[in-house]
């Protein structure tokens, strides 16, 4: 069981490697943490009123920040609240995560946005409200980007819905543009993929469920990169799951330097024989694609084409999963799982190097966000993480800490895990 | 007996138990043409049908499988309304399992629903059609009758004609014949083929005069009227010109083709009135043969032993 404690007055991690992402360094150092601020960073140190962890084998970093996760309030409390899905991001080595405004009533006035704030307060990790891009994220009308950024509004997206209407996403775009935050846009043509409910190829023809094209996403994301071309607004892609659409992507990054996005563990894990199984929690939208686009998506990554990994963690109740597959709700929790899985299939499995994973669940969202990201400097609130890269574990039901238990990765091997969690003056001991 | 205790679908099912199953059936054929249609094999056995989808053949055809077996028998229809949350379902499967029975037999209009339903009950579970998915008993009913008619199904070339995206005896009709050794063709409207067919080992030709010159029978399939006038179908007139089995195409072609259909018939849609009735058309044996594989499926997956069916 998890054990989140207040940080002691003065805290030593003591023998473990120190990886700094922003400045790419991998050193053997020591990290005094006193009253909740980094106050040095040397080799060697020994302080005796301070209680020291031993972190011998661990490599120490910035908290890892995740862009994009669904924590159901206001309105759905029984998937998951502030606080219980922040225990789920302290397990999986989070410190920070946009929540986002998918939620009943939607976030999308500044109203909501405070409220958000005002809740987060006293949870153990940062939360950050995404505000709707569209009112009742109608797809119509577009918000008050203005007043939410003013109230706290890192970012706008209609997430869990497209922006199917092009005229309403270039006008999001330039406008958006006087706030420079990230436009982010759920990017599913709703009528190319009608009713499909799993990847469209040989897979959903053998099970005889509906299909959803790579086509619905990648013109889509066609549109919204030429969308942001033409507007100078901000456009962040999320959730990336084709070969088309990362090949856009790496396109349009040549010449447009504002374009960001990210790549969900899930796509780079699985491909879609594991619906066979017709198990519930791999029903995800944009859905698993085939083991080409997953191979590609993964050679995305090592070719630097995806800013950064991001969970979609997506509670749903045991009711709502327990349907058959094409009724079941599409989502699956994945904070507490993401390093054990992205460590595996990417370090391990297609030799990426450990520190550019790092960089993308810390340095490289918090960037993109407009977060602070120097965070190993004498003075600066303490916000990090300890991993185990060694660690082989089996992820299970007490590795669980969202209210709902919707996780496709029960009974699998994975590999490397956080052990430590710094945030917001508390300390959390995962294992 | 069989390798699986359940009849899920007949995607890597062993060709030597649909053997068994047909085999078992021709046996309990002689049963139907006796003056006293019934045997005791299954008695005490209870087998649910549970429908949370309108049938009328398919389970007119299982109950009557069930009566001449004499097994006790309970229907439950639910609408697809009732089923938009997961628990009615688990709730349902669980509270008739709870009643003490030993088979059900599931007509639902997911597909993977009867795999979904093992998670939750232990009895003996017969797949009756599953959304797009599968409808095992149908395809063994139809390779049944195929053999009937030639005496054997290795090296046979069957087409199967019309809507196969949306059908689910085209699977099932697929991984039963490709499984006992005969040629598969698919003919249908380009946007009716489902993507990667070619990959499920089968020949896809949208020509359906190049297609009759090649078969040796046609296994044709329902279209849904409410297709027609969509995005998917022009019209009925356009349809019949294309994939209809009229008179005067099968007129055209000098070959005897045996003509095949699950029913229910769209008469002058896909198929003309003359060739259902004609003497080409197996359509009614089919219908005789659905009950007699019934009856070897329950009676072999609900603890009967081949050589009792005599008694």
């Amino acid at each position: 069981m998890m054990d989140l404690q207040l940080l002691p007055k003065k805290l030593l991690l003591k023998g473990g490697t120190i990886y700094d992402p922003l400045k790419d360094t991998m050193e053997k150092k020591d990290l005094l943490i006193v009253n909740g601020k980094i106050a040095s960073m040397k080799k060697g140190e020994n302080y005796d009123d301070a209680k020291a962890i031993d972190c011998a084998g661990k490599i120490i970093t910035h908290g890892f920040c995740d862009l994009h996760v669904h924590f159901r309030e206001p309105g759905r409390e029984d998937k998951e609240t502030l606080a219980t899905g922040s225990l789920a991001a302290l397990a999986g080595g989070f410190t920070r995560v946009c929540v986002m405004p998918n939620t009943n009533p939607p976030l999308d006035t500044p109203e909501s946005i405070r409220f958000i704030l005002e809740k987060a307060k006293d949870v153990p990790v940062h939360i950050h409200p995404i505000g709707a891009i569209t009112r009742q994220q109608g797809g119509t009308d577009i918000t008050e980007m203005g007043l939410m950024r003013d109230e706290g509004a890192v970012a706008f997206s209609d997430d869990g819905l497209p922006v199917q209407d092009g005229s309403v996403m270039r006008r999001a775009l330039e406008y958006g543009s006087m706030f420079d935050l990230p436009i982010i846009n759920h990017a599913e043509d709703i009528c190319i993929r009608e009713d499909g409910v799993m990847n469209e190829g040989f897979m959903s023809t053998k099970l005889g469920l509906s299909g959803n094209p790579n086509l619905a996403e990648s013109s889509m994301v066609y549109r919204d990169l030429a969308l942001g071309e033409m507007t100078g607004g901000r456009l962040h892609v999320p959730h990336v799951s084709t070969t088309e659409s990362a090949e856009h992507i790496k396109e349009m990054k040549k010449t447009n330097k504002k374009v960001t996005a990210e790549v969900a563990p899930h796509h780079l894990y699985f491909n879609d024989e594991v619906i066979a199984s017709f198990n519930t929690n791999l029903k995800v939208a944009p859905p698993i694609r085939s083991e080409e686009d997953r191979t590609a998506l993964v050679q995305a990554v090592i070719e630097g084409v995806f800013d950064c990994i991001a969970t979609d963690h997506a509670p749903h109740t045991i009711e709502e999963k327990e349907a058959s597959f094409d009724l079941a709700s599409f989502g699956m929790i994945g904070l507490e799982s993401c390093f054990g899985v992205v460590n595996k299939v990417l370090v391990h499995q297609n030799k990426l190097p450990l520190s550019r994973l790092i960089q993308m669940l810390t340095v490289n969202p918090r960037r993109i966000m407009g977060f602070k990201f120097d965070l190993f400097q004498e003075g600066v609130s303490a916000e990090l993480t300890v991993i185990d890269p060694k660690s082989e574990w089996v992820f299970s039901k007490n590795d669980i800490y969202s209210r709902s238990k919707n996780s496709p990765y029960l009974e699998e091997k994975l590999q490397g895990r956080p052990v430590l969690t710094i945030a917001k003056n508390k300390i959390a001991f995962i294992v | 007996m069989l390798e699986q205790k359940h009849l899920l679908g007949l995607e890597n099912y062993p060709a030597k138990d649909i053997q068994t199953i047909i085999d078992t059936a021709f046996n309990f054929r002689e049963v139907l043409d006796r003056p006293i249609k019934k045997v005791p094999s299954l008695q005490g056995v209870t087998i649910v049908n549970l429908f949370f989808e309108n049938s009328t053949r398919t389970r007119i055809s299982f109950e009557l499988a069930q009566k001449r077996l004499s097994a006790d028998t309970v229907n439950f229809s639910a609408s697809s309304s009732s089923l938009k949350k997961g628990e009615s379902f688990k709730d349902t499967a669980q509270n008739i399992e709870a009643m003490k029975i030993d088979a059900v037999v599931m007509r639902h209009p997911s597909p993977g629903a009867p795999l979904h339903l093992t998670k939750f009950i232990d009895a003996t579970i017969i797949n009756a059609g599953d959304g797009a998915h599968e409808h095992p008993t149908q395809a063994i009913l139809d390779m049944m009758s195929i053999q009937e008619k030639f005496g054997k199904i290795a090296g046979l070339k069957i087409a199967i004609v019309g809507d196969i995206l949306h059908s689910r005896v085209a699977l099932s009709n697929i991984h039963g014949l490709q499984s006992m050794g005969a040629e598969v063709t698919l003919c249908g409207p380009a946007n009716l083929i489902p993507p990667y067919a070619e990959s499920l080992g089968v020949t896809v030709n949208s020509n359906l005069d190049e297609v009759m010159e090649w078969a040796d029978a046609l296994n044709i399939l329902r279209i849904q009227r409410e297709r027609m006038g969509s995005a998917l179908l022009p019209s009925v007139r356009e349809y019949r010109s294309l994939f209809g089995i009229t008179e005067e195409r099968l007129a055209r072609h000098k070959k005897e083709i045996v003509i095949m259909h699950p029913g229910p018939m769209n008469r002058g849609v896909e198929i003309d009135s003359q060739v259902a009735d004609g003497d080409q058309a197996i359509i009614l044996d089919q219908v005789l043969n659905g009950v007699a594989s019934r009856m070897a499926i329950l009676y072999l997956l609900c603890g009967g032993k081949s050589e009792e069916t005599e008694s």
